[in-house]
């Protein structure tokens, strides 16, 4: 069996992603623990837009909404549980919980509920109107967020103490690390399955040729909107991941800045590459980091290393490294 | 007609002051090509369009197997089986010949909701794909994206498409535009066979085709048909001659 070039290239970000954190403490620098960590998450949240941009062409500007929502729902069940008060939601209450299982099914719930909301009003545009809505639906829930008190308004909603995992210590980061680590693996498996299957064979398709799809009988604004709310599903969980990661919640999670971040992460790593987003997030913050450190206006020299991909690498990194996508 | 598959009565559309199709009723019989011929920017595509979905008339039906589809878009009127080929080639460019006509395939096995078993390891995908281009004499240029395939090739992947949707009935728009002589004679004997399984409207430029497949010609200009008949009825109108044909006298 020969592996092509592309494998041998996500073994290895797989493998040093996967050792960075240990490294990290063997040098005795346990702060980049956290990075690591950072890094599965964000690529976890890329990996969920590159399902939509990357597999379906379509470009959202709103994938913060699902990233805070995700966040919240962690933020604001933790909130609960530690308050020792039940969640009233009109016609039931539902206790708060610190058990991250229960707070990531709730986050993938709730953002596949945004995700269809917003899907079903947004994919009957296209192009830049697209972009636009989107990116107005994830503003939305910004300012939704902003003015809302009772879940810290501005300020944001602290987690006191990580939520828990059953058998596993989360407050150990490198425990933590593989735990975001073993679901950003499970979402890239699932990318990949999607990737080949009838589904992603429609979904593809209608990046493509949309009416060549819809002439064979097959309607792409279905398979749009479900791949949009699985992407919405896999950000979702991401943003709960990060709300513990960092034991904080704030309306920014929500702000179009991260959304602009997520479509850069995908850029930089390459758009439709399964990959591409744990390339593109690793990449991202090491550039924040280190160039952060050096500069406040870290993000100068990011815009021109996109640039530089958009100009002369146009497959990301995955791309500059593997060559072109093959489809079979 | 009742036993028509396909019939059109008293179709019309304009586009501002133009009228791009004007009062059309034309029909499709089981195992027939109707030809539908006419000077450039007669309306001919404009009527397709409006036949398969992608436009809607301004009044007049539509009946496909029966049933009025004036109400139906393109997704509903594909799944009833009116396969169609694009004038311009209308492909997914990134995908290969076979994973063009496999997604035919697999919407008329009616399972795009399928997320985990890979399509490339589906026989059942696979198999029929194969089939449809081996009718069209691509077999050998399944693993080729659609996008390097020649023009010639890119038509014959179009019929191939259409024949894996098992389709009820054929649009053909001006399949044979920009063959070389000898792809366009071995199109029109495909064609000439094809009729069996499902009978074929079809749009030609190609006069030599048109006059060698047609059992029936309807000659459109200014959106009207102004004629409508056999090869011979049709090439003998005076009015045809003068609008298109070109009269010598």
């Amino acid at each position: 069996m020969t592996i092509s070039r592309e494998t041998a290239i996500n073994v290895t970000l797989a493998l040093v992603l996967l050792a960075m954190p240990f490294v990290a403490l063997q040098l005795g620098k346990p702060f980049y623990v956290t990075l690591a960590t950072r890094m599965a998450i964000l690529g976890l949240a890329a990996v969920g837009l590159n399902l939509a941009l990357g597999l379906g062409g379509l470009v959202s500007f709103g994938h913060a909404a699902f990233f805070g929502v995700g966040g919240y729902a962690a933020g604001i069940l933790a909130s609960h549980a530690f308050a020792g008060q039940p969640l009233n939601l009109g016609l039931f209450a539902l206790p708060g919980t610190n058990q991250m299982l229960v707070v990531w099914s709730v986050a993938v719930l709730a953002g596949g509920l945004l995700a269809a909301a917003i899907g079903m009003i947004s994919l009957r545009t296209s192009g830049v109107y697209f972009i636009m809505i989107t990116l107005a639906f994830a503003q939305m829930t910004y300012y939704f967020a902003i003015s809302w008190p009772a879940y810290g308004g501005e300020d944001g909603l602290s987690i006191t103490i990580r939520n828990v995992v059953p058998a596993i210590n989360t407050l150990i980061p490198i425990n933590y690390f593989l735990v975001c680590y073993a679901l950003l693996l499970t979402a890239l498996l699932i990318f990949a399955l999607i990737r080949g299957s009838r589904f992603g064979a429609a979904l593809q398709a209608s990046r493509q040729n949309e009416l060549r799809v819809a002439s064979i009988g097959i309607a792409p604004f279905r398979v749009r909107l479900v791949a949009f709310i699985i992407s919405g599903m896999i950000t979702a969980l991401s943003g709960a991941l990060y709300a513990d990661l960092n034991r904080f919640v704030s309306p920014s999670m929500l702000s179009w800045h991260m959304s602009g971040e997520l479509i850069i992460i995908v850029v930089l790593g390459g758009v439709g590459r399964l990959w591409g987003p744990v390339a593109g997030a690793m990449l991202f913050v090491v550039f924040e980091f280190v160039l952060g450190g050096l500069t406040e206006r870290w993000q100068f020299f990011l815009g021109v290393a996109l640039l530089a991909v958009v100009l002369f690498a146009r497959g990301g990194l995955i791309g500059f490294l593997a060559g072109r996508m093959r489809h079979g | 007609m009742a036993d028509a598959v396909l019939a059109v009565r008293n179709l019309c559309k304009s586009f501002s002051a133009l009228k791009a199709t004007e009062n059309v009723s034309l029909d499709l019989k089981p195992g027939e090509i109707h030809a539908l011929i006419g000077p450039n920017g007669a309306g001919k595509s404009t009527l397709i369009h409006q036949i398969a979905g992608t436009l809607a008339p301004d009044s007049g039906d539509i009946d496909f197997l029966g049933r009025p589809v004036g109400h139906l878009g393109v997704v509903e009127r594909a799944r009833m089986g009116l396969g169609r080929s694009f004038q311009v080639s209308s492909l997914a460019p990134e995908f290969s010949a076979l994973r063009n006509v496999m997604l035919a395939v697999q919407s008329r096995q009616g399972s795009s909701f399928r997320f985990f078993r890979p399509v490339m390891r589906d026989a059942s995908l696979i198999e029929p794909a194969m089939a449809s281009l081996e009718r069209v004499g691509l077999a050998t240029r399944a693993r080729v994206p659609a996008a390097e395939l020649s023009h010639g090739e890119r038509r014959q992947l179009e019929i191939a498409i259409a024949l894996a949707l098992g389709s009820q009935a054929f649009l053909l728009d001006e399949p044979m535009a920009g063959m070389g002589p000898e792809g366009s004679r071995s199109l029109t004997g495909f064609l000439d066979r094809l009729r069996e399984e499902a009978p074929i409207l079809l749009v030609e430029h190609d006069m030599d085709a048109v006059f060698a497949l047609a059992d029936r010609v309807s000659v459109l200009v200014y959106g009207r048909i102004i004629a409508s008949g056999t090869v011979d009825q049709v090439r003998a109108d005076p009015e045809v001659r003068r609008a298109y044909l070109g009269d010598p006298a």
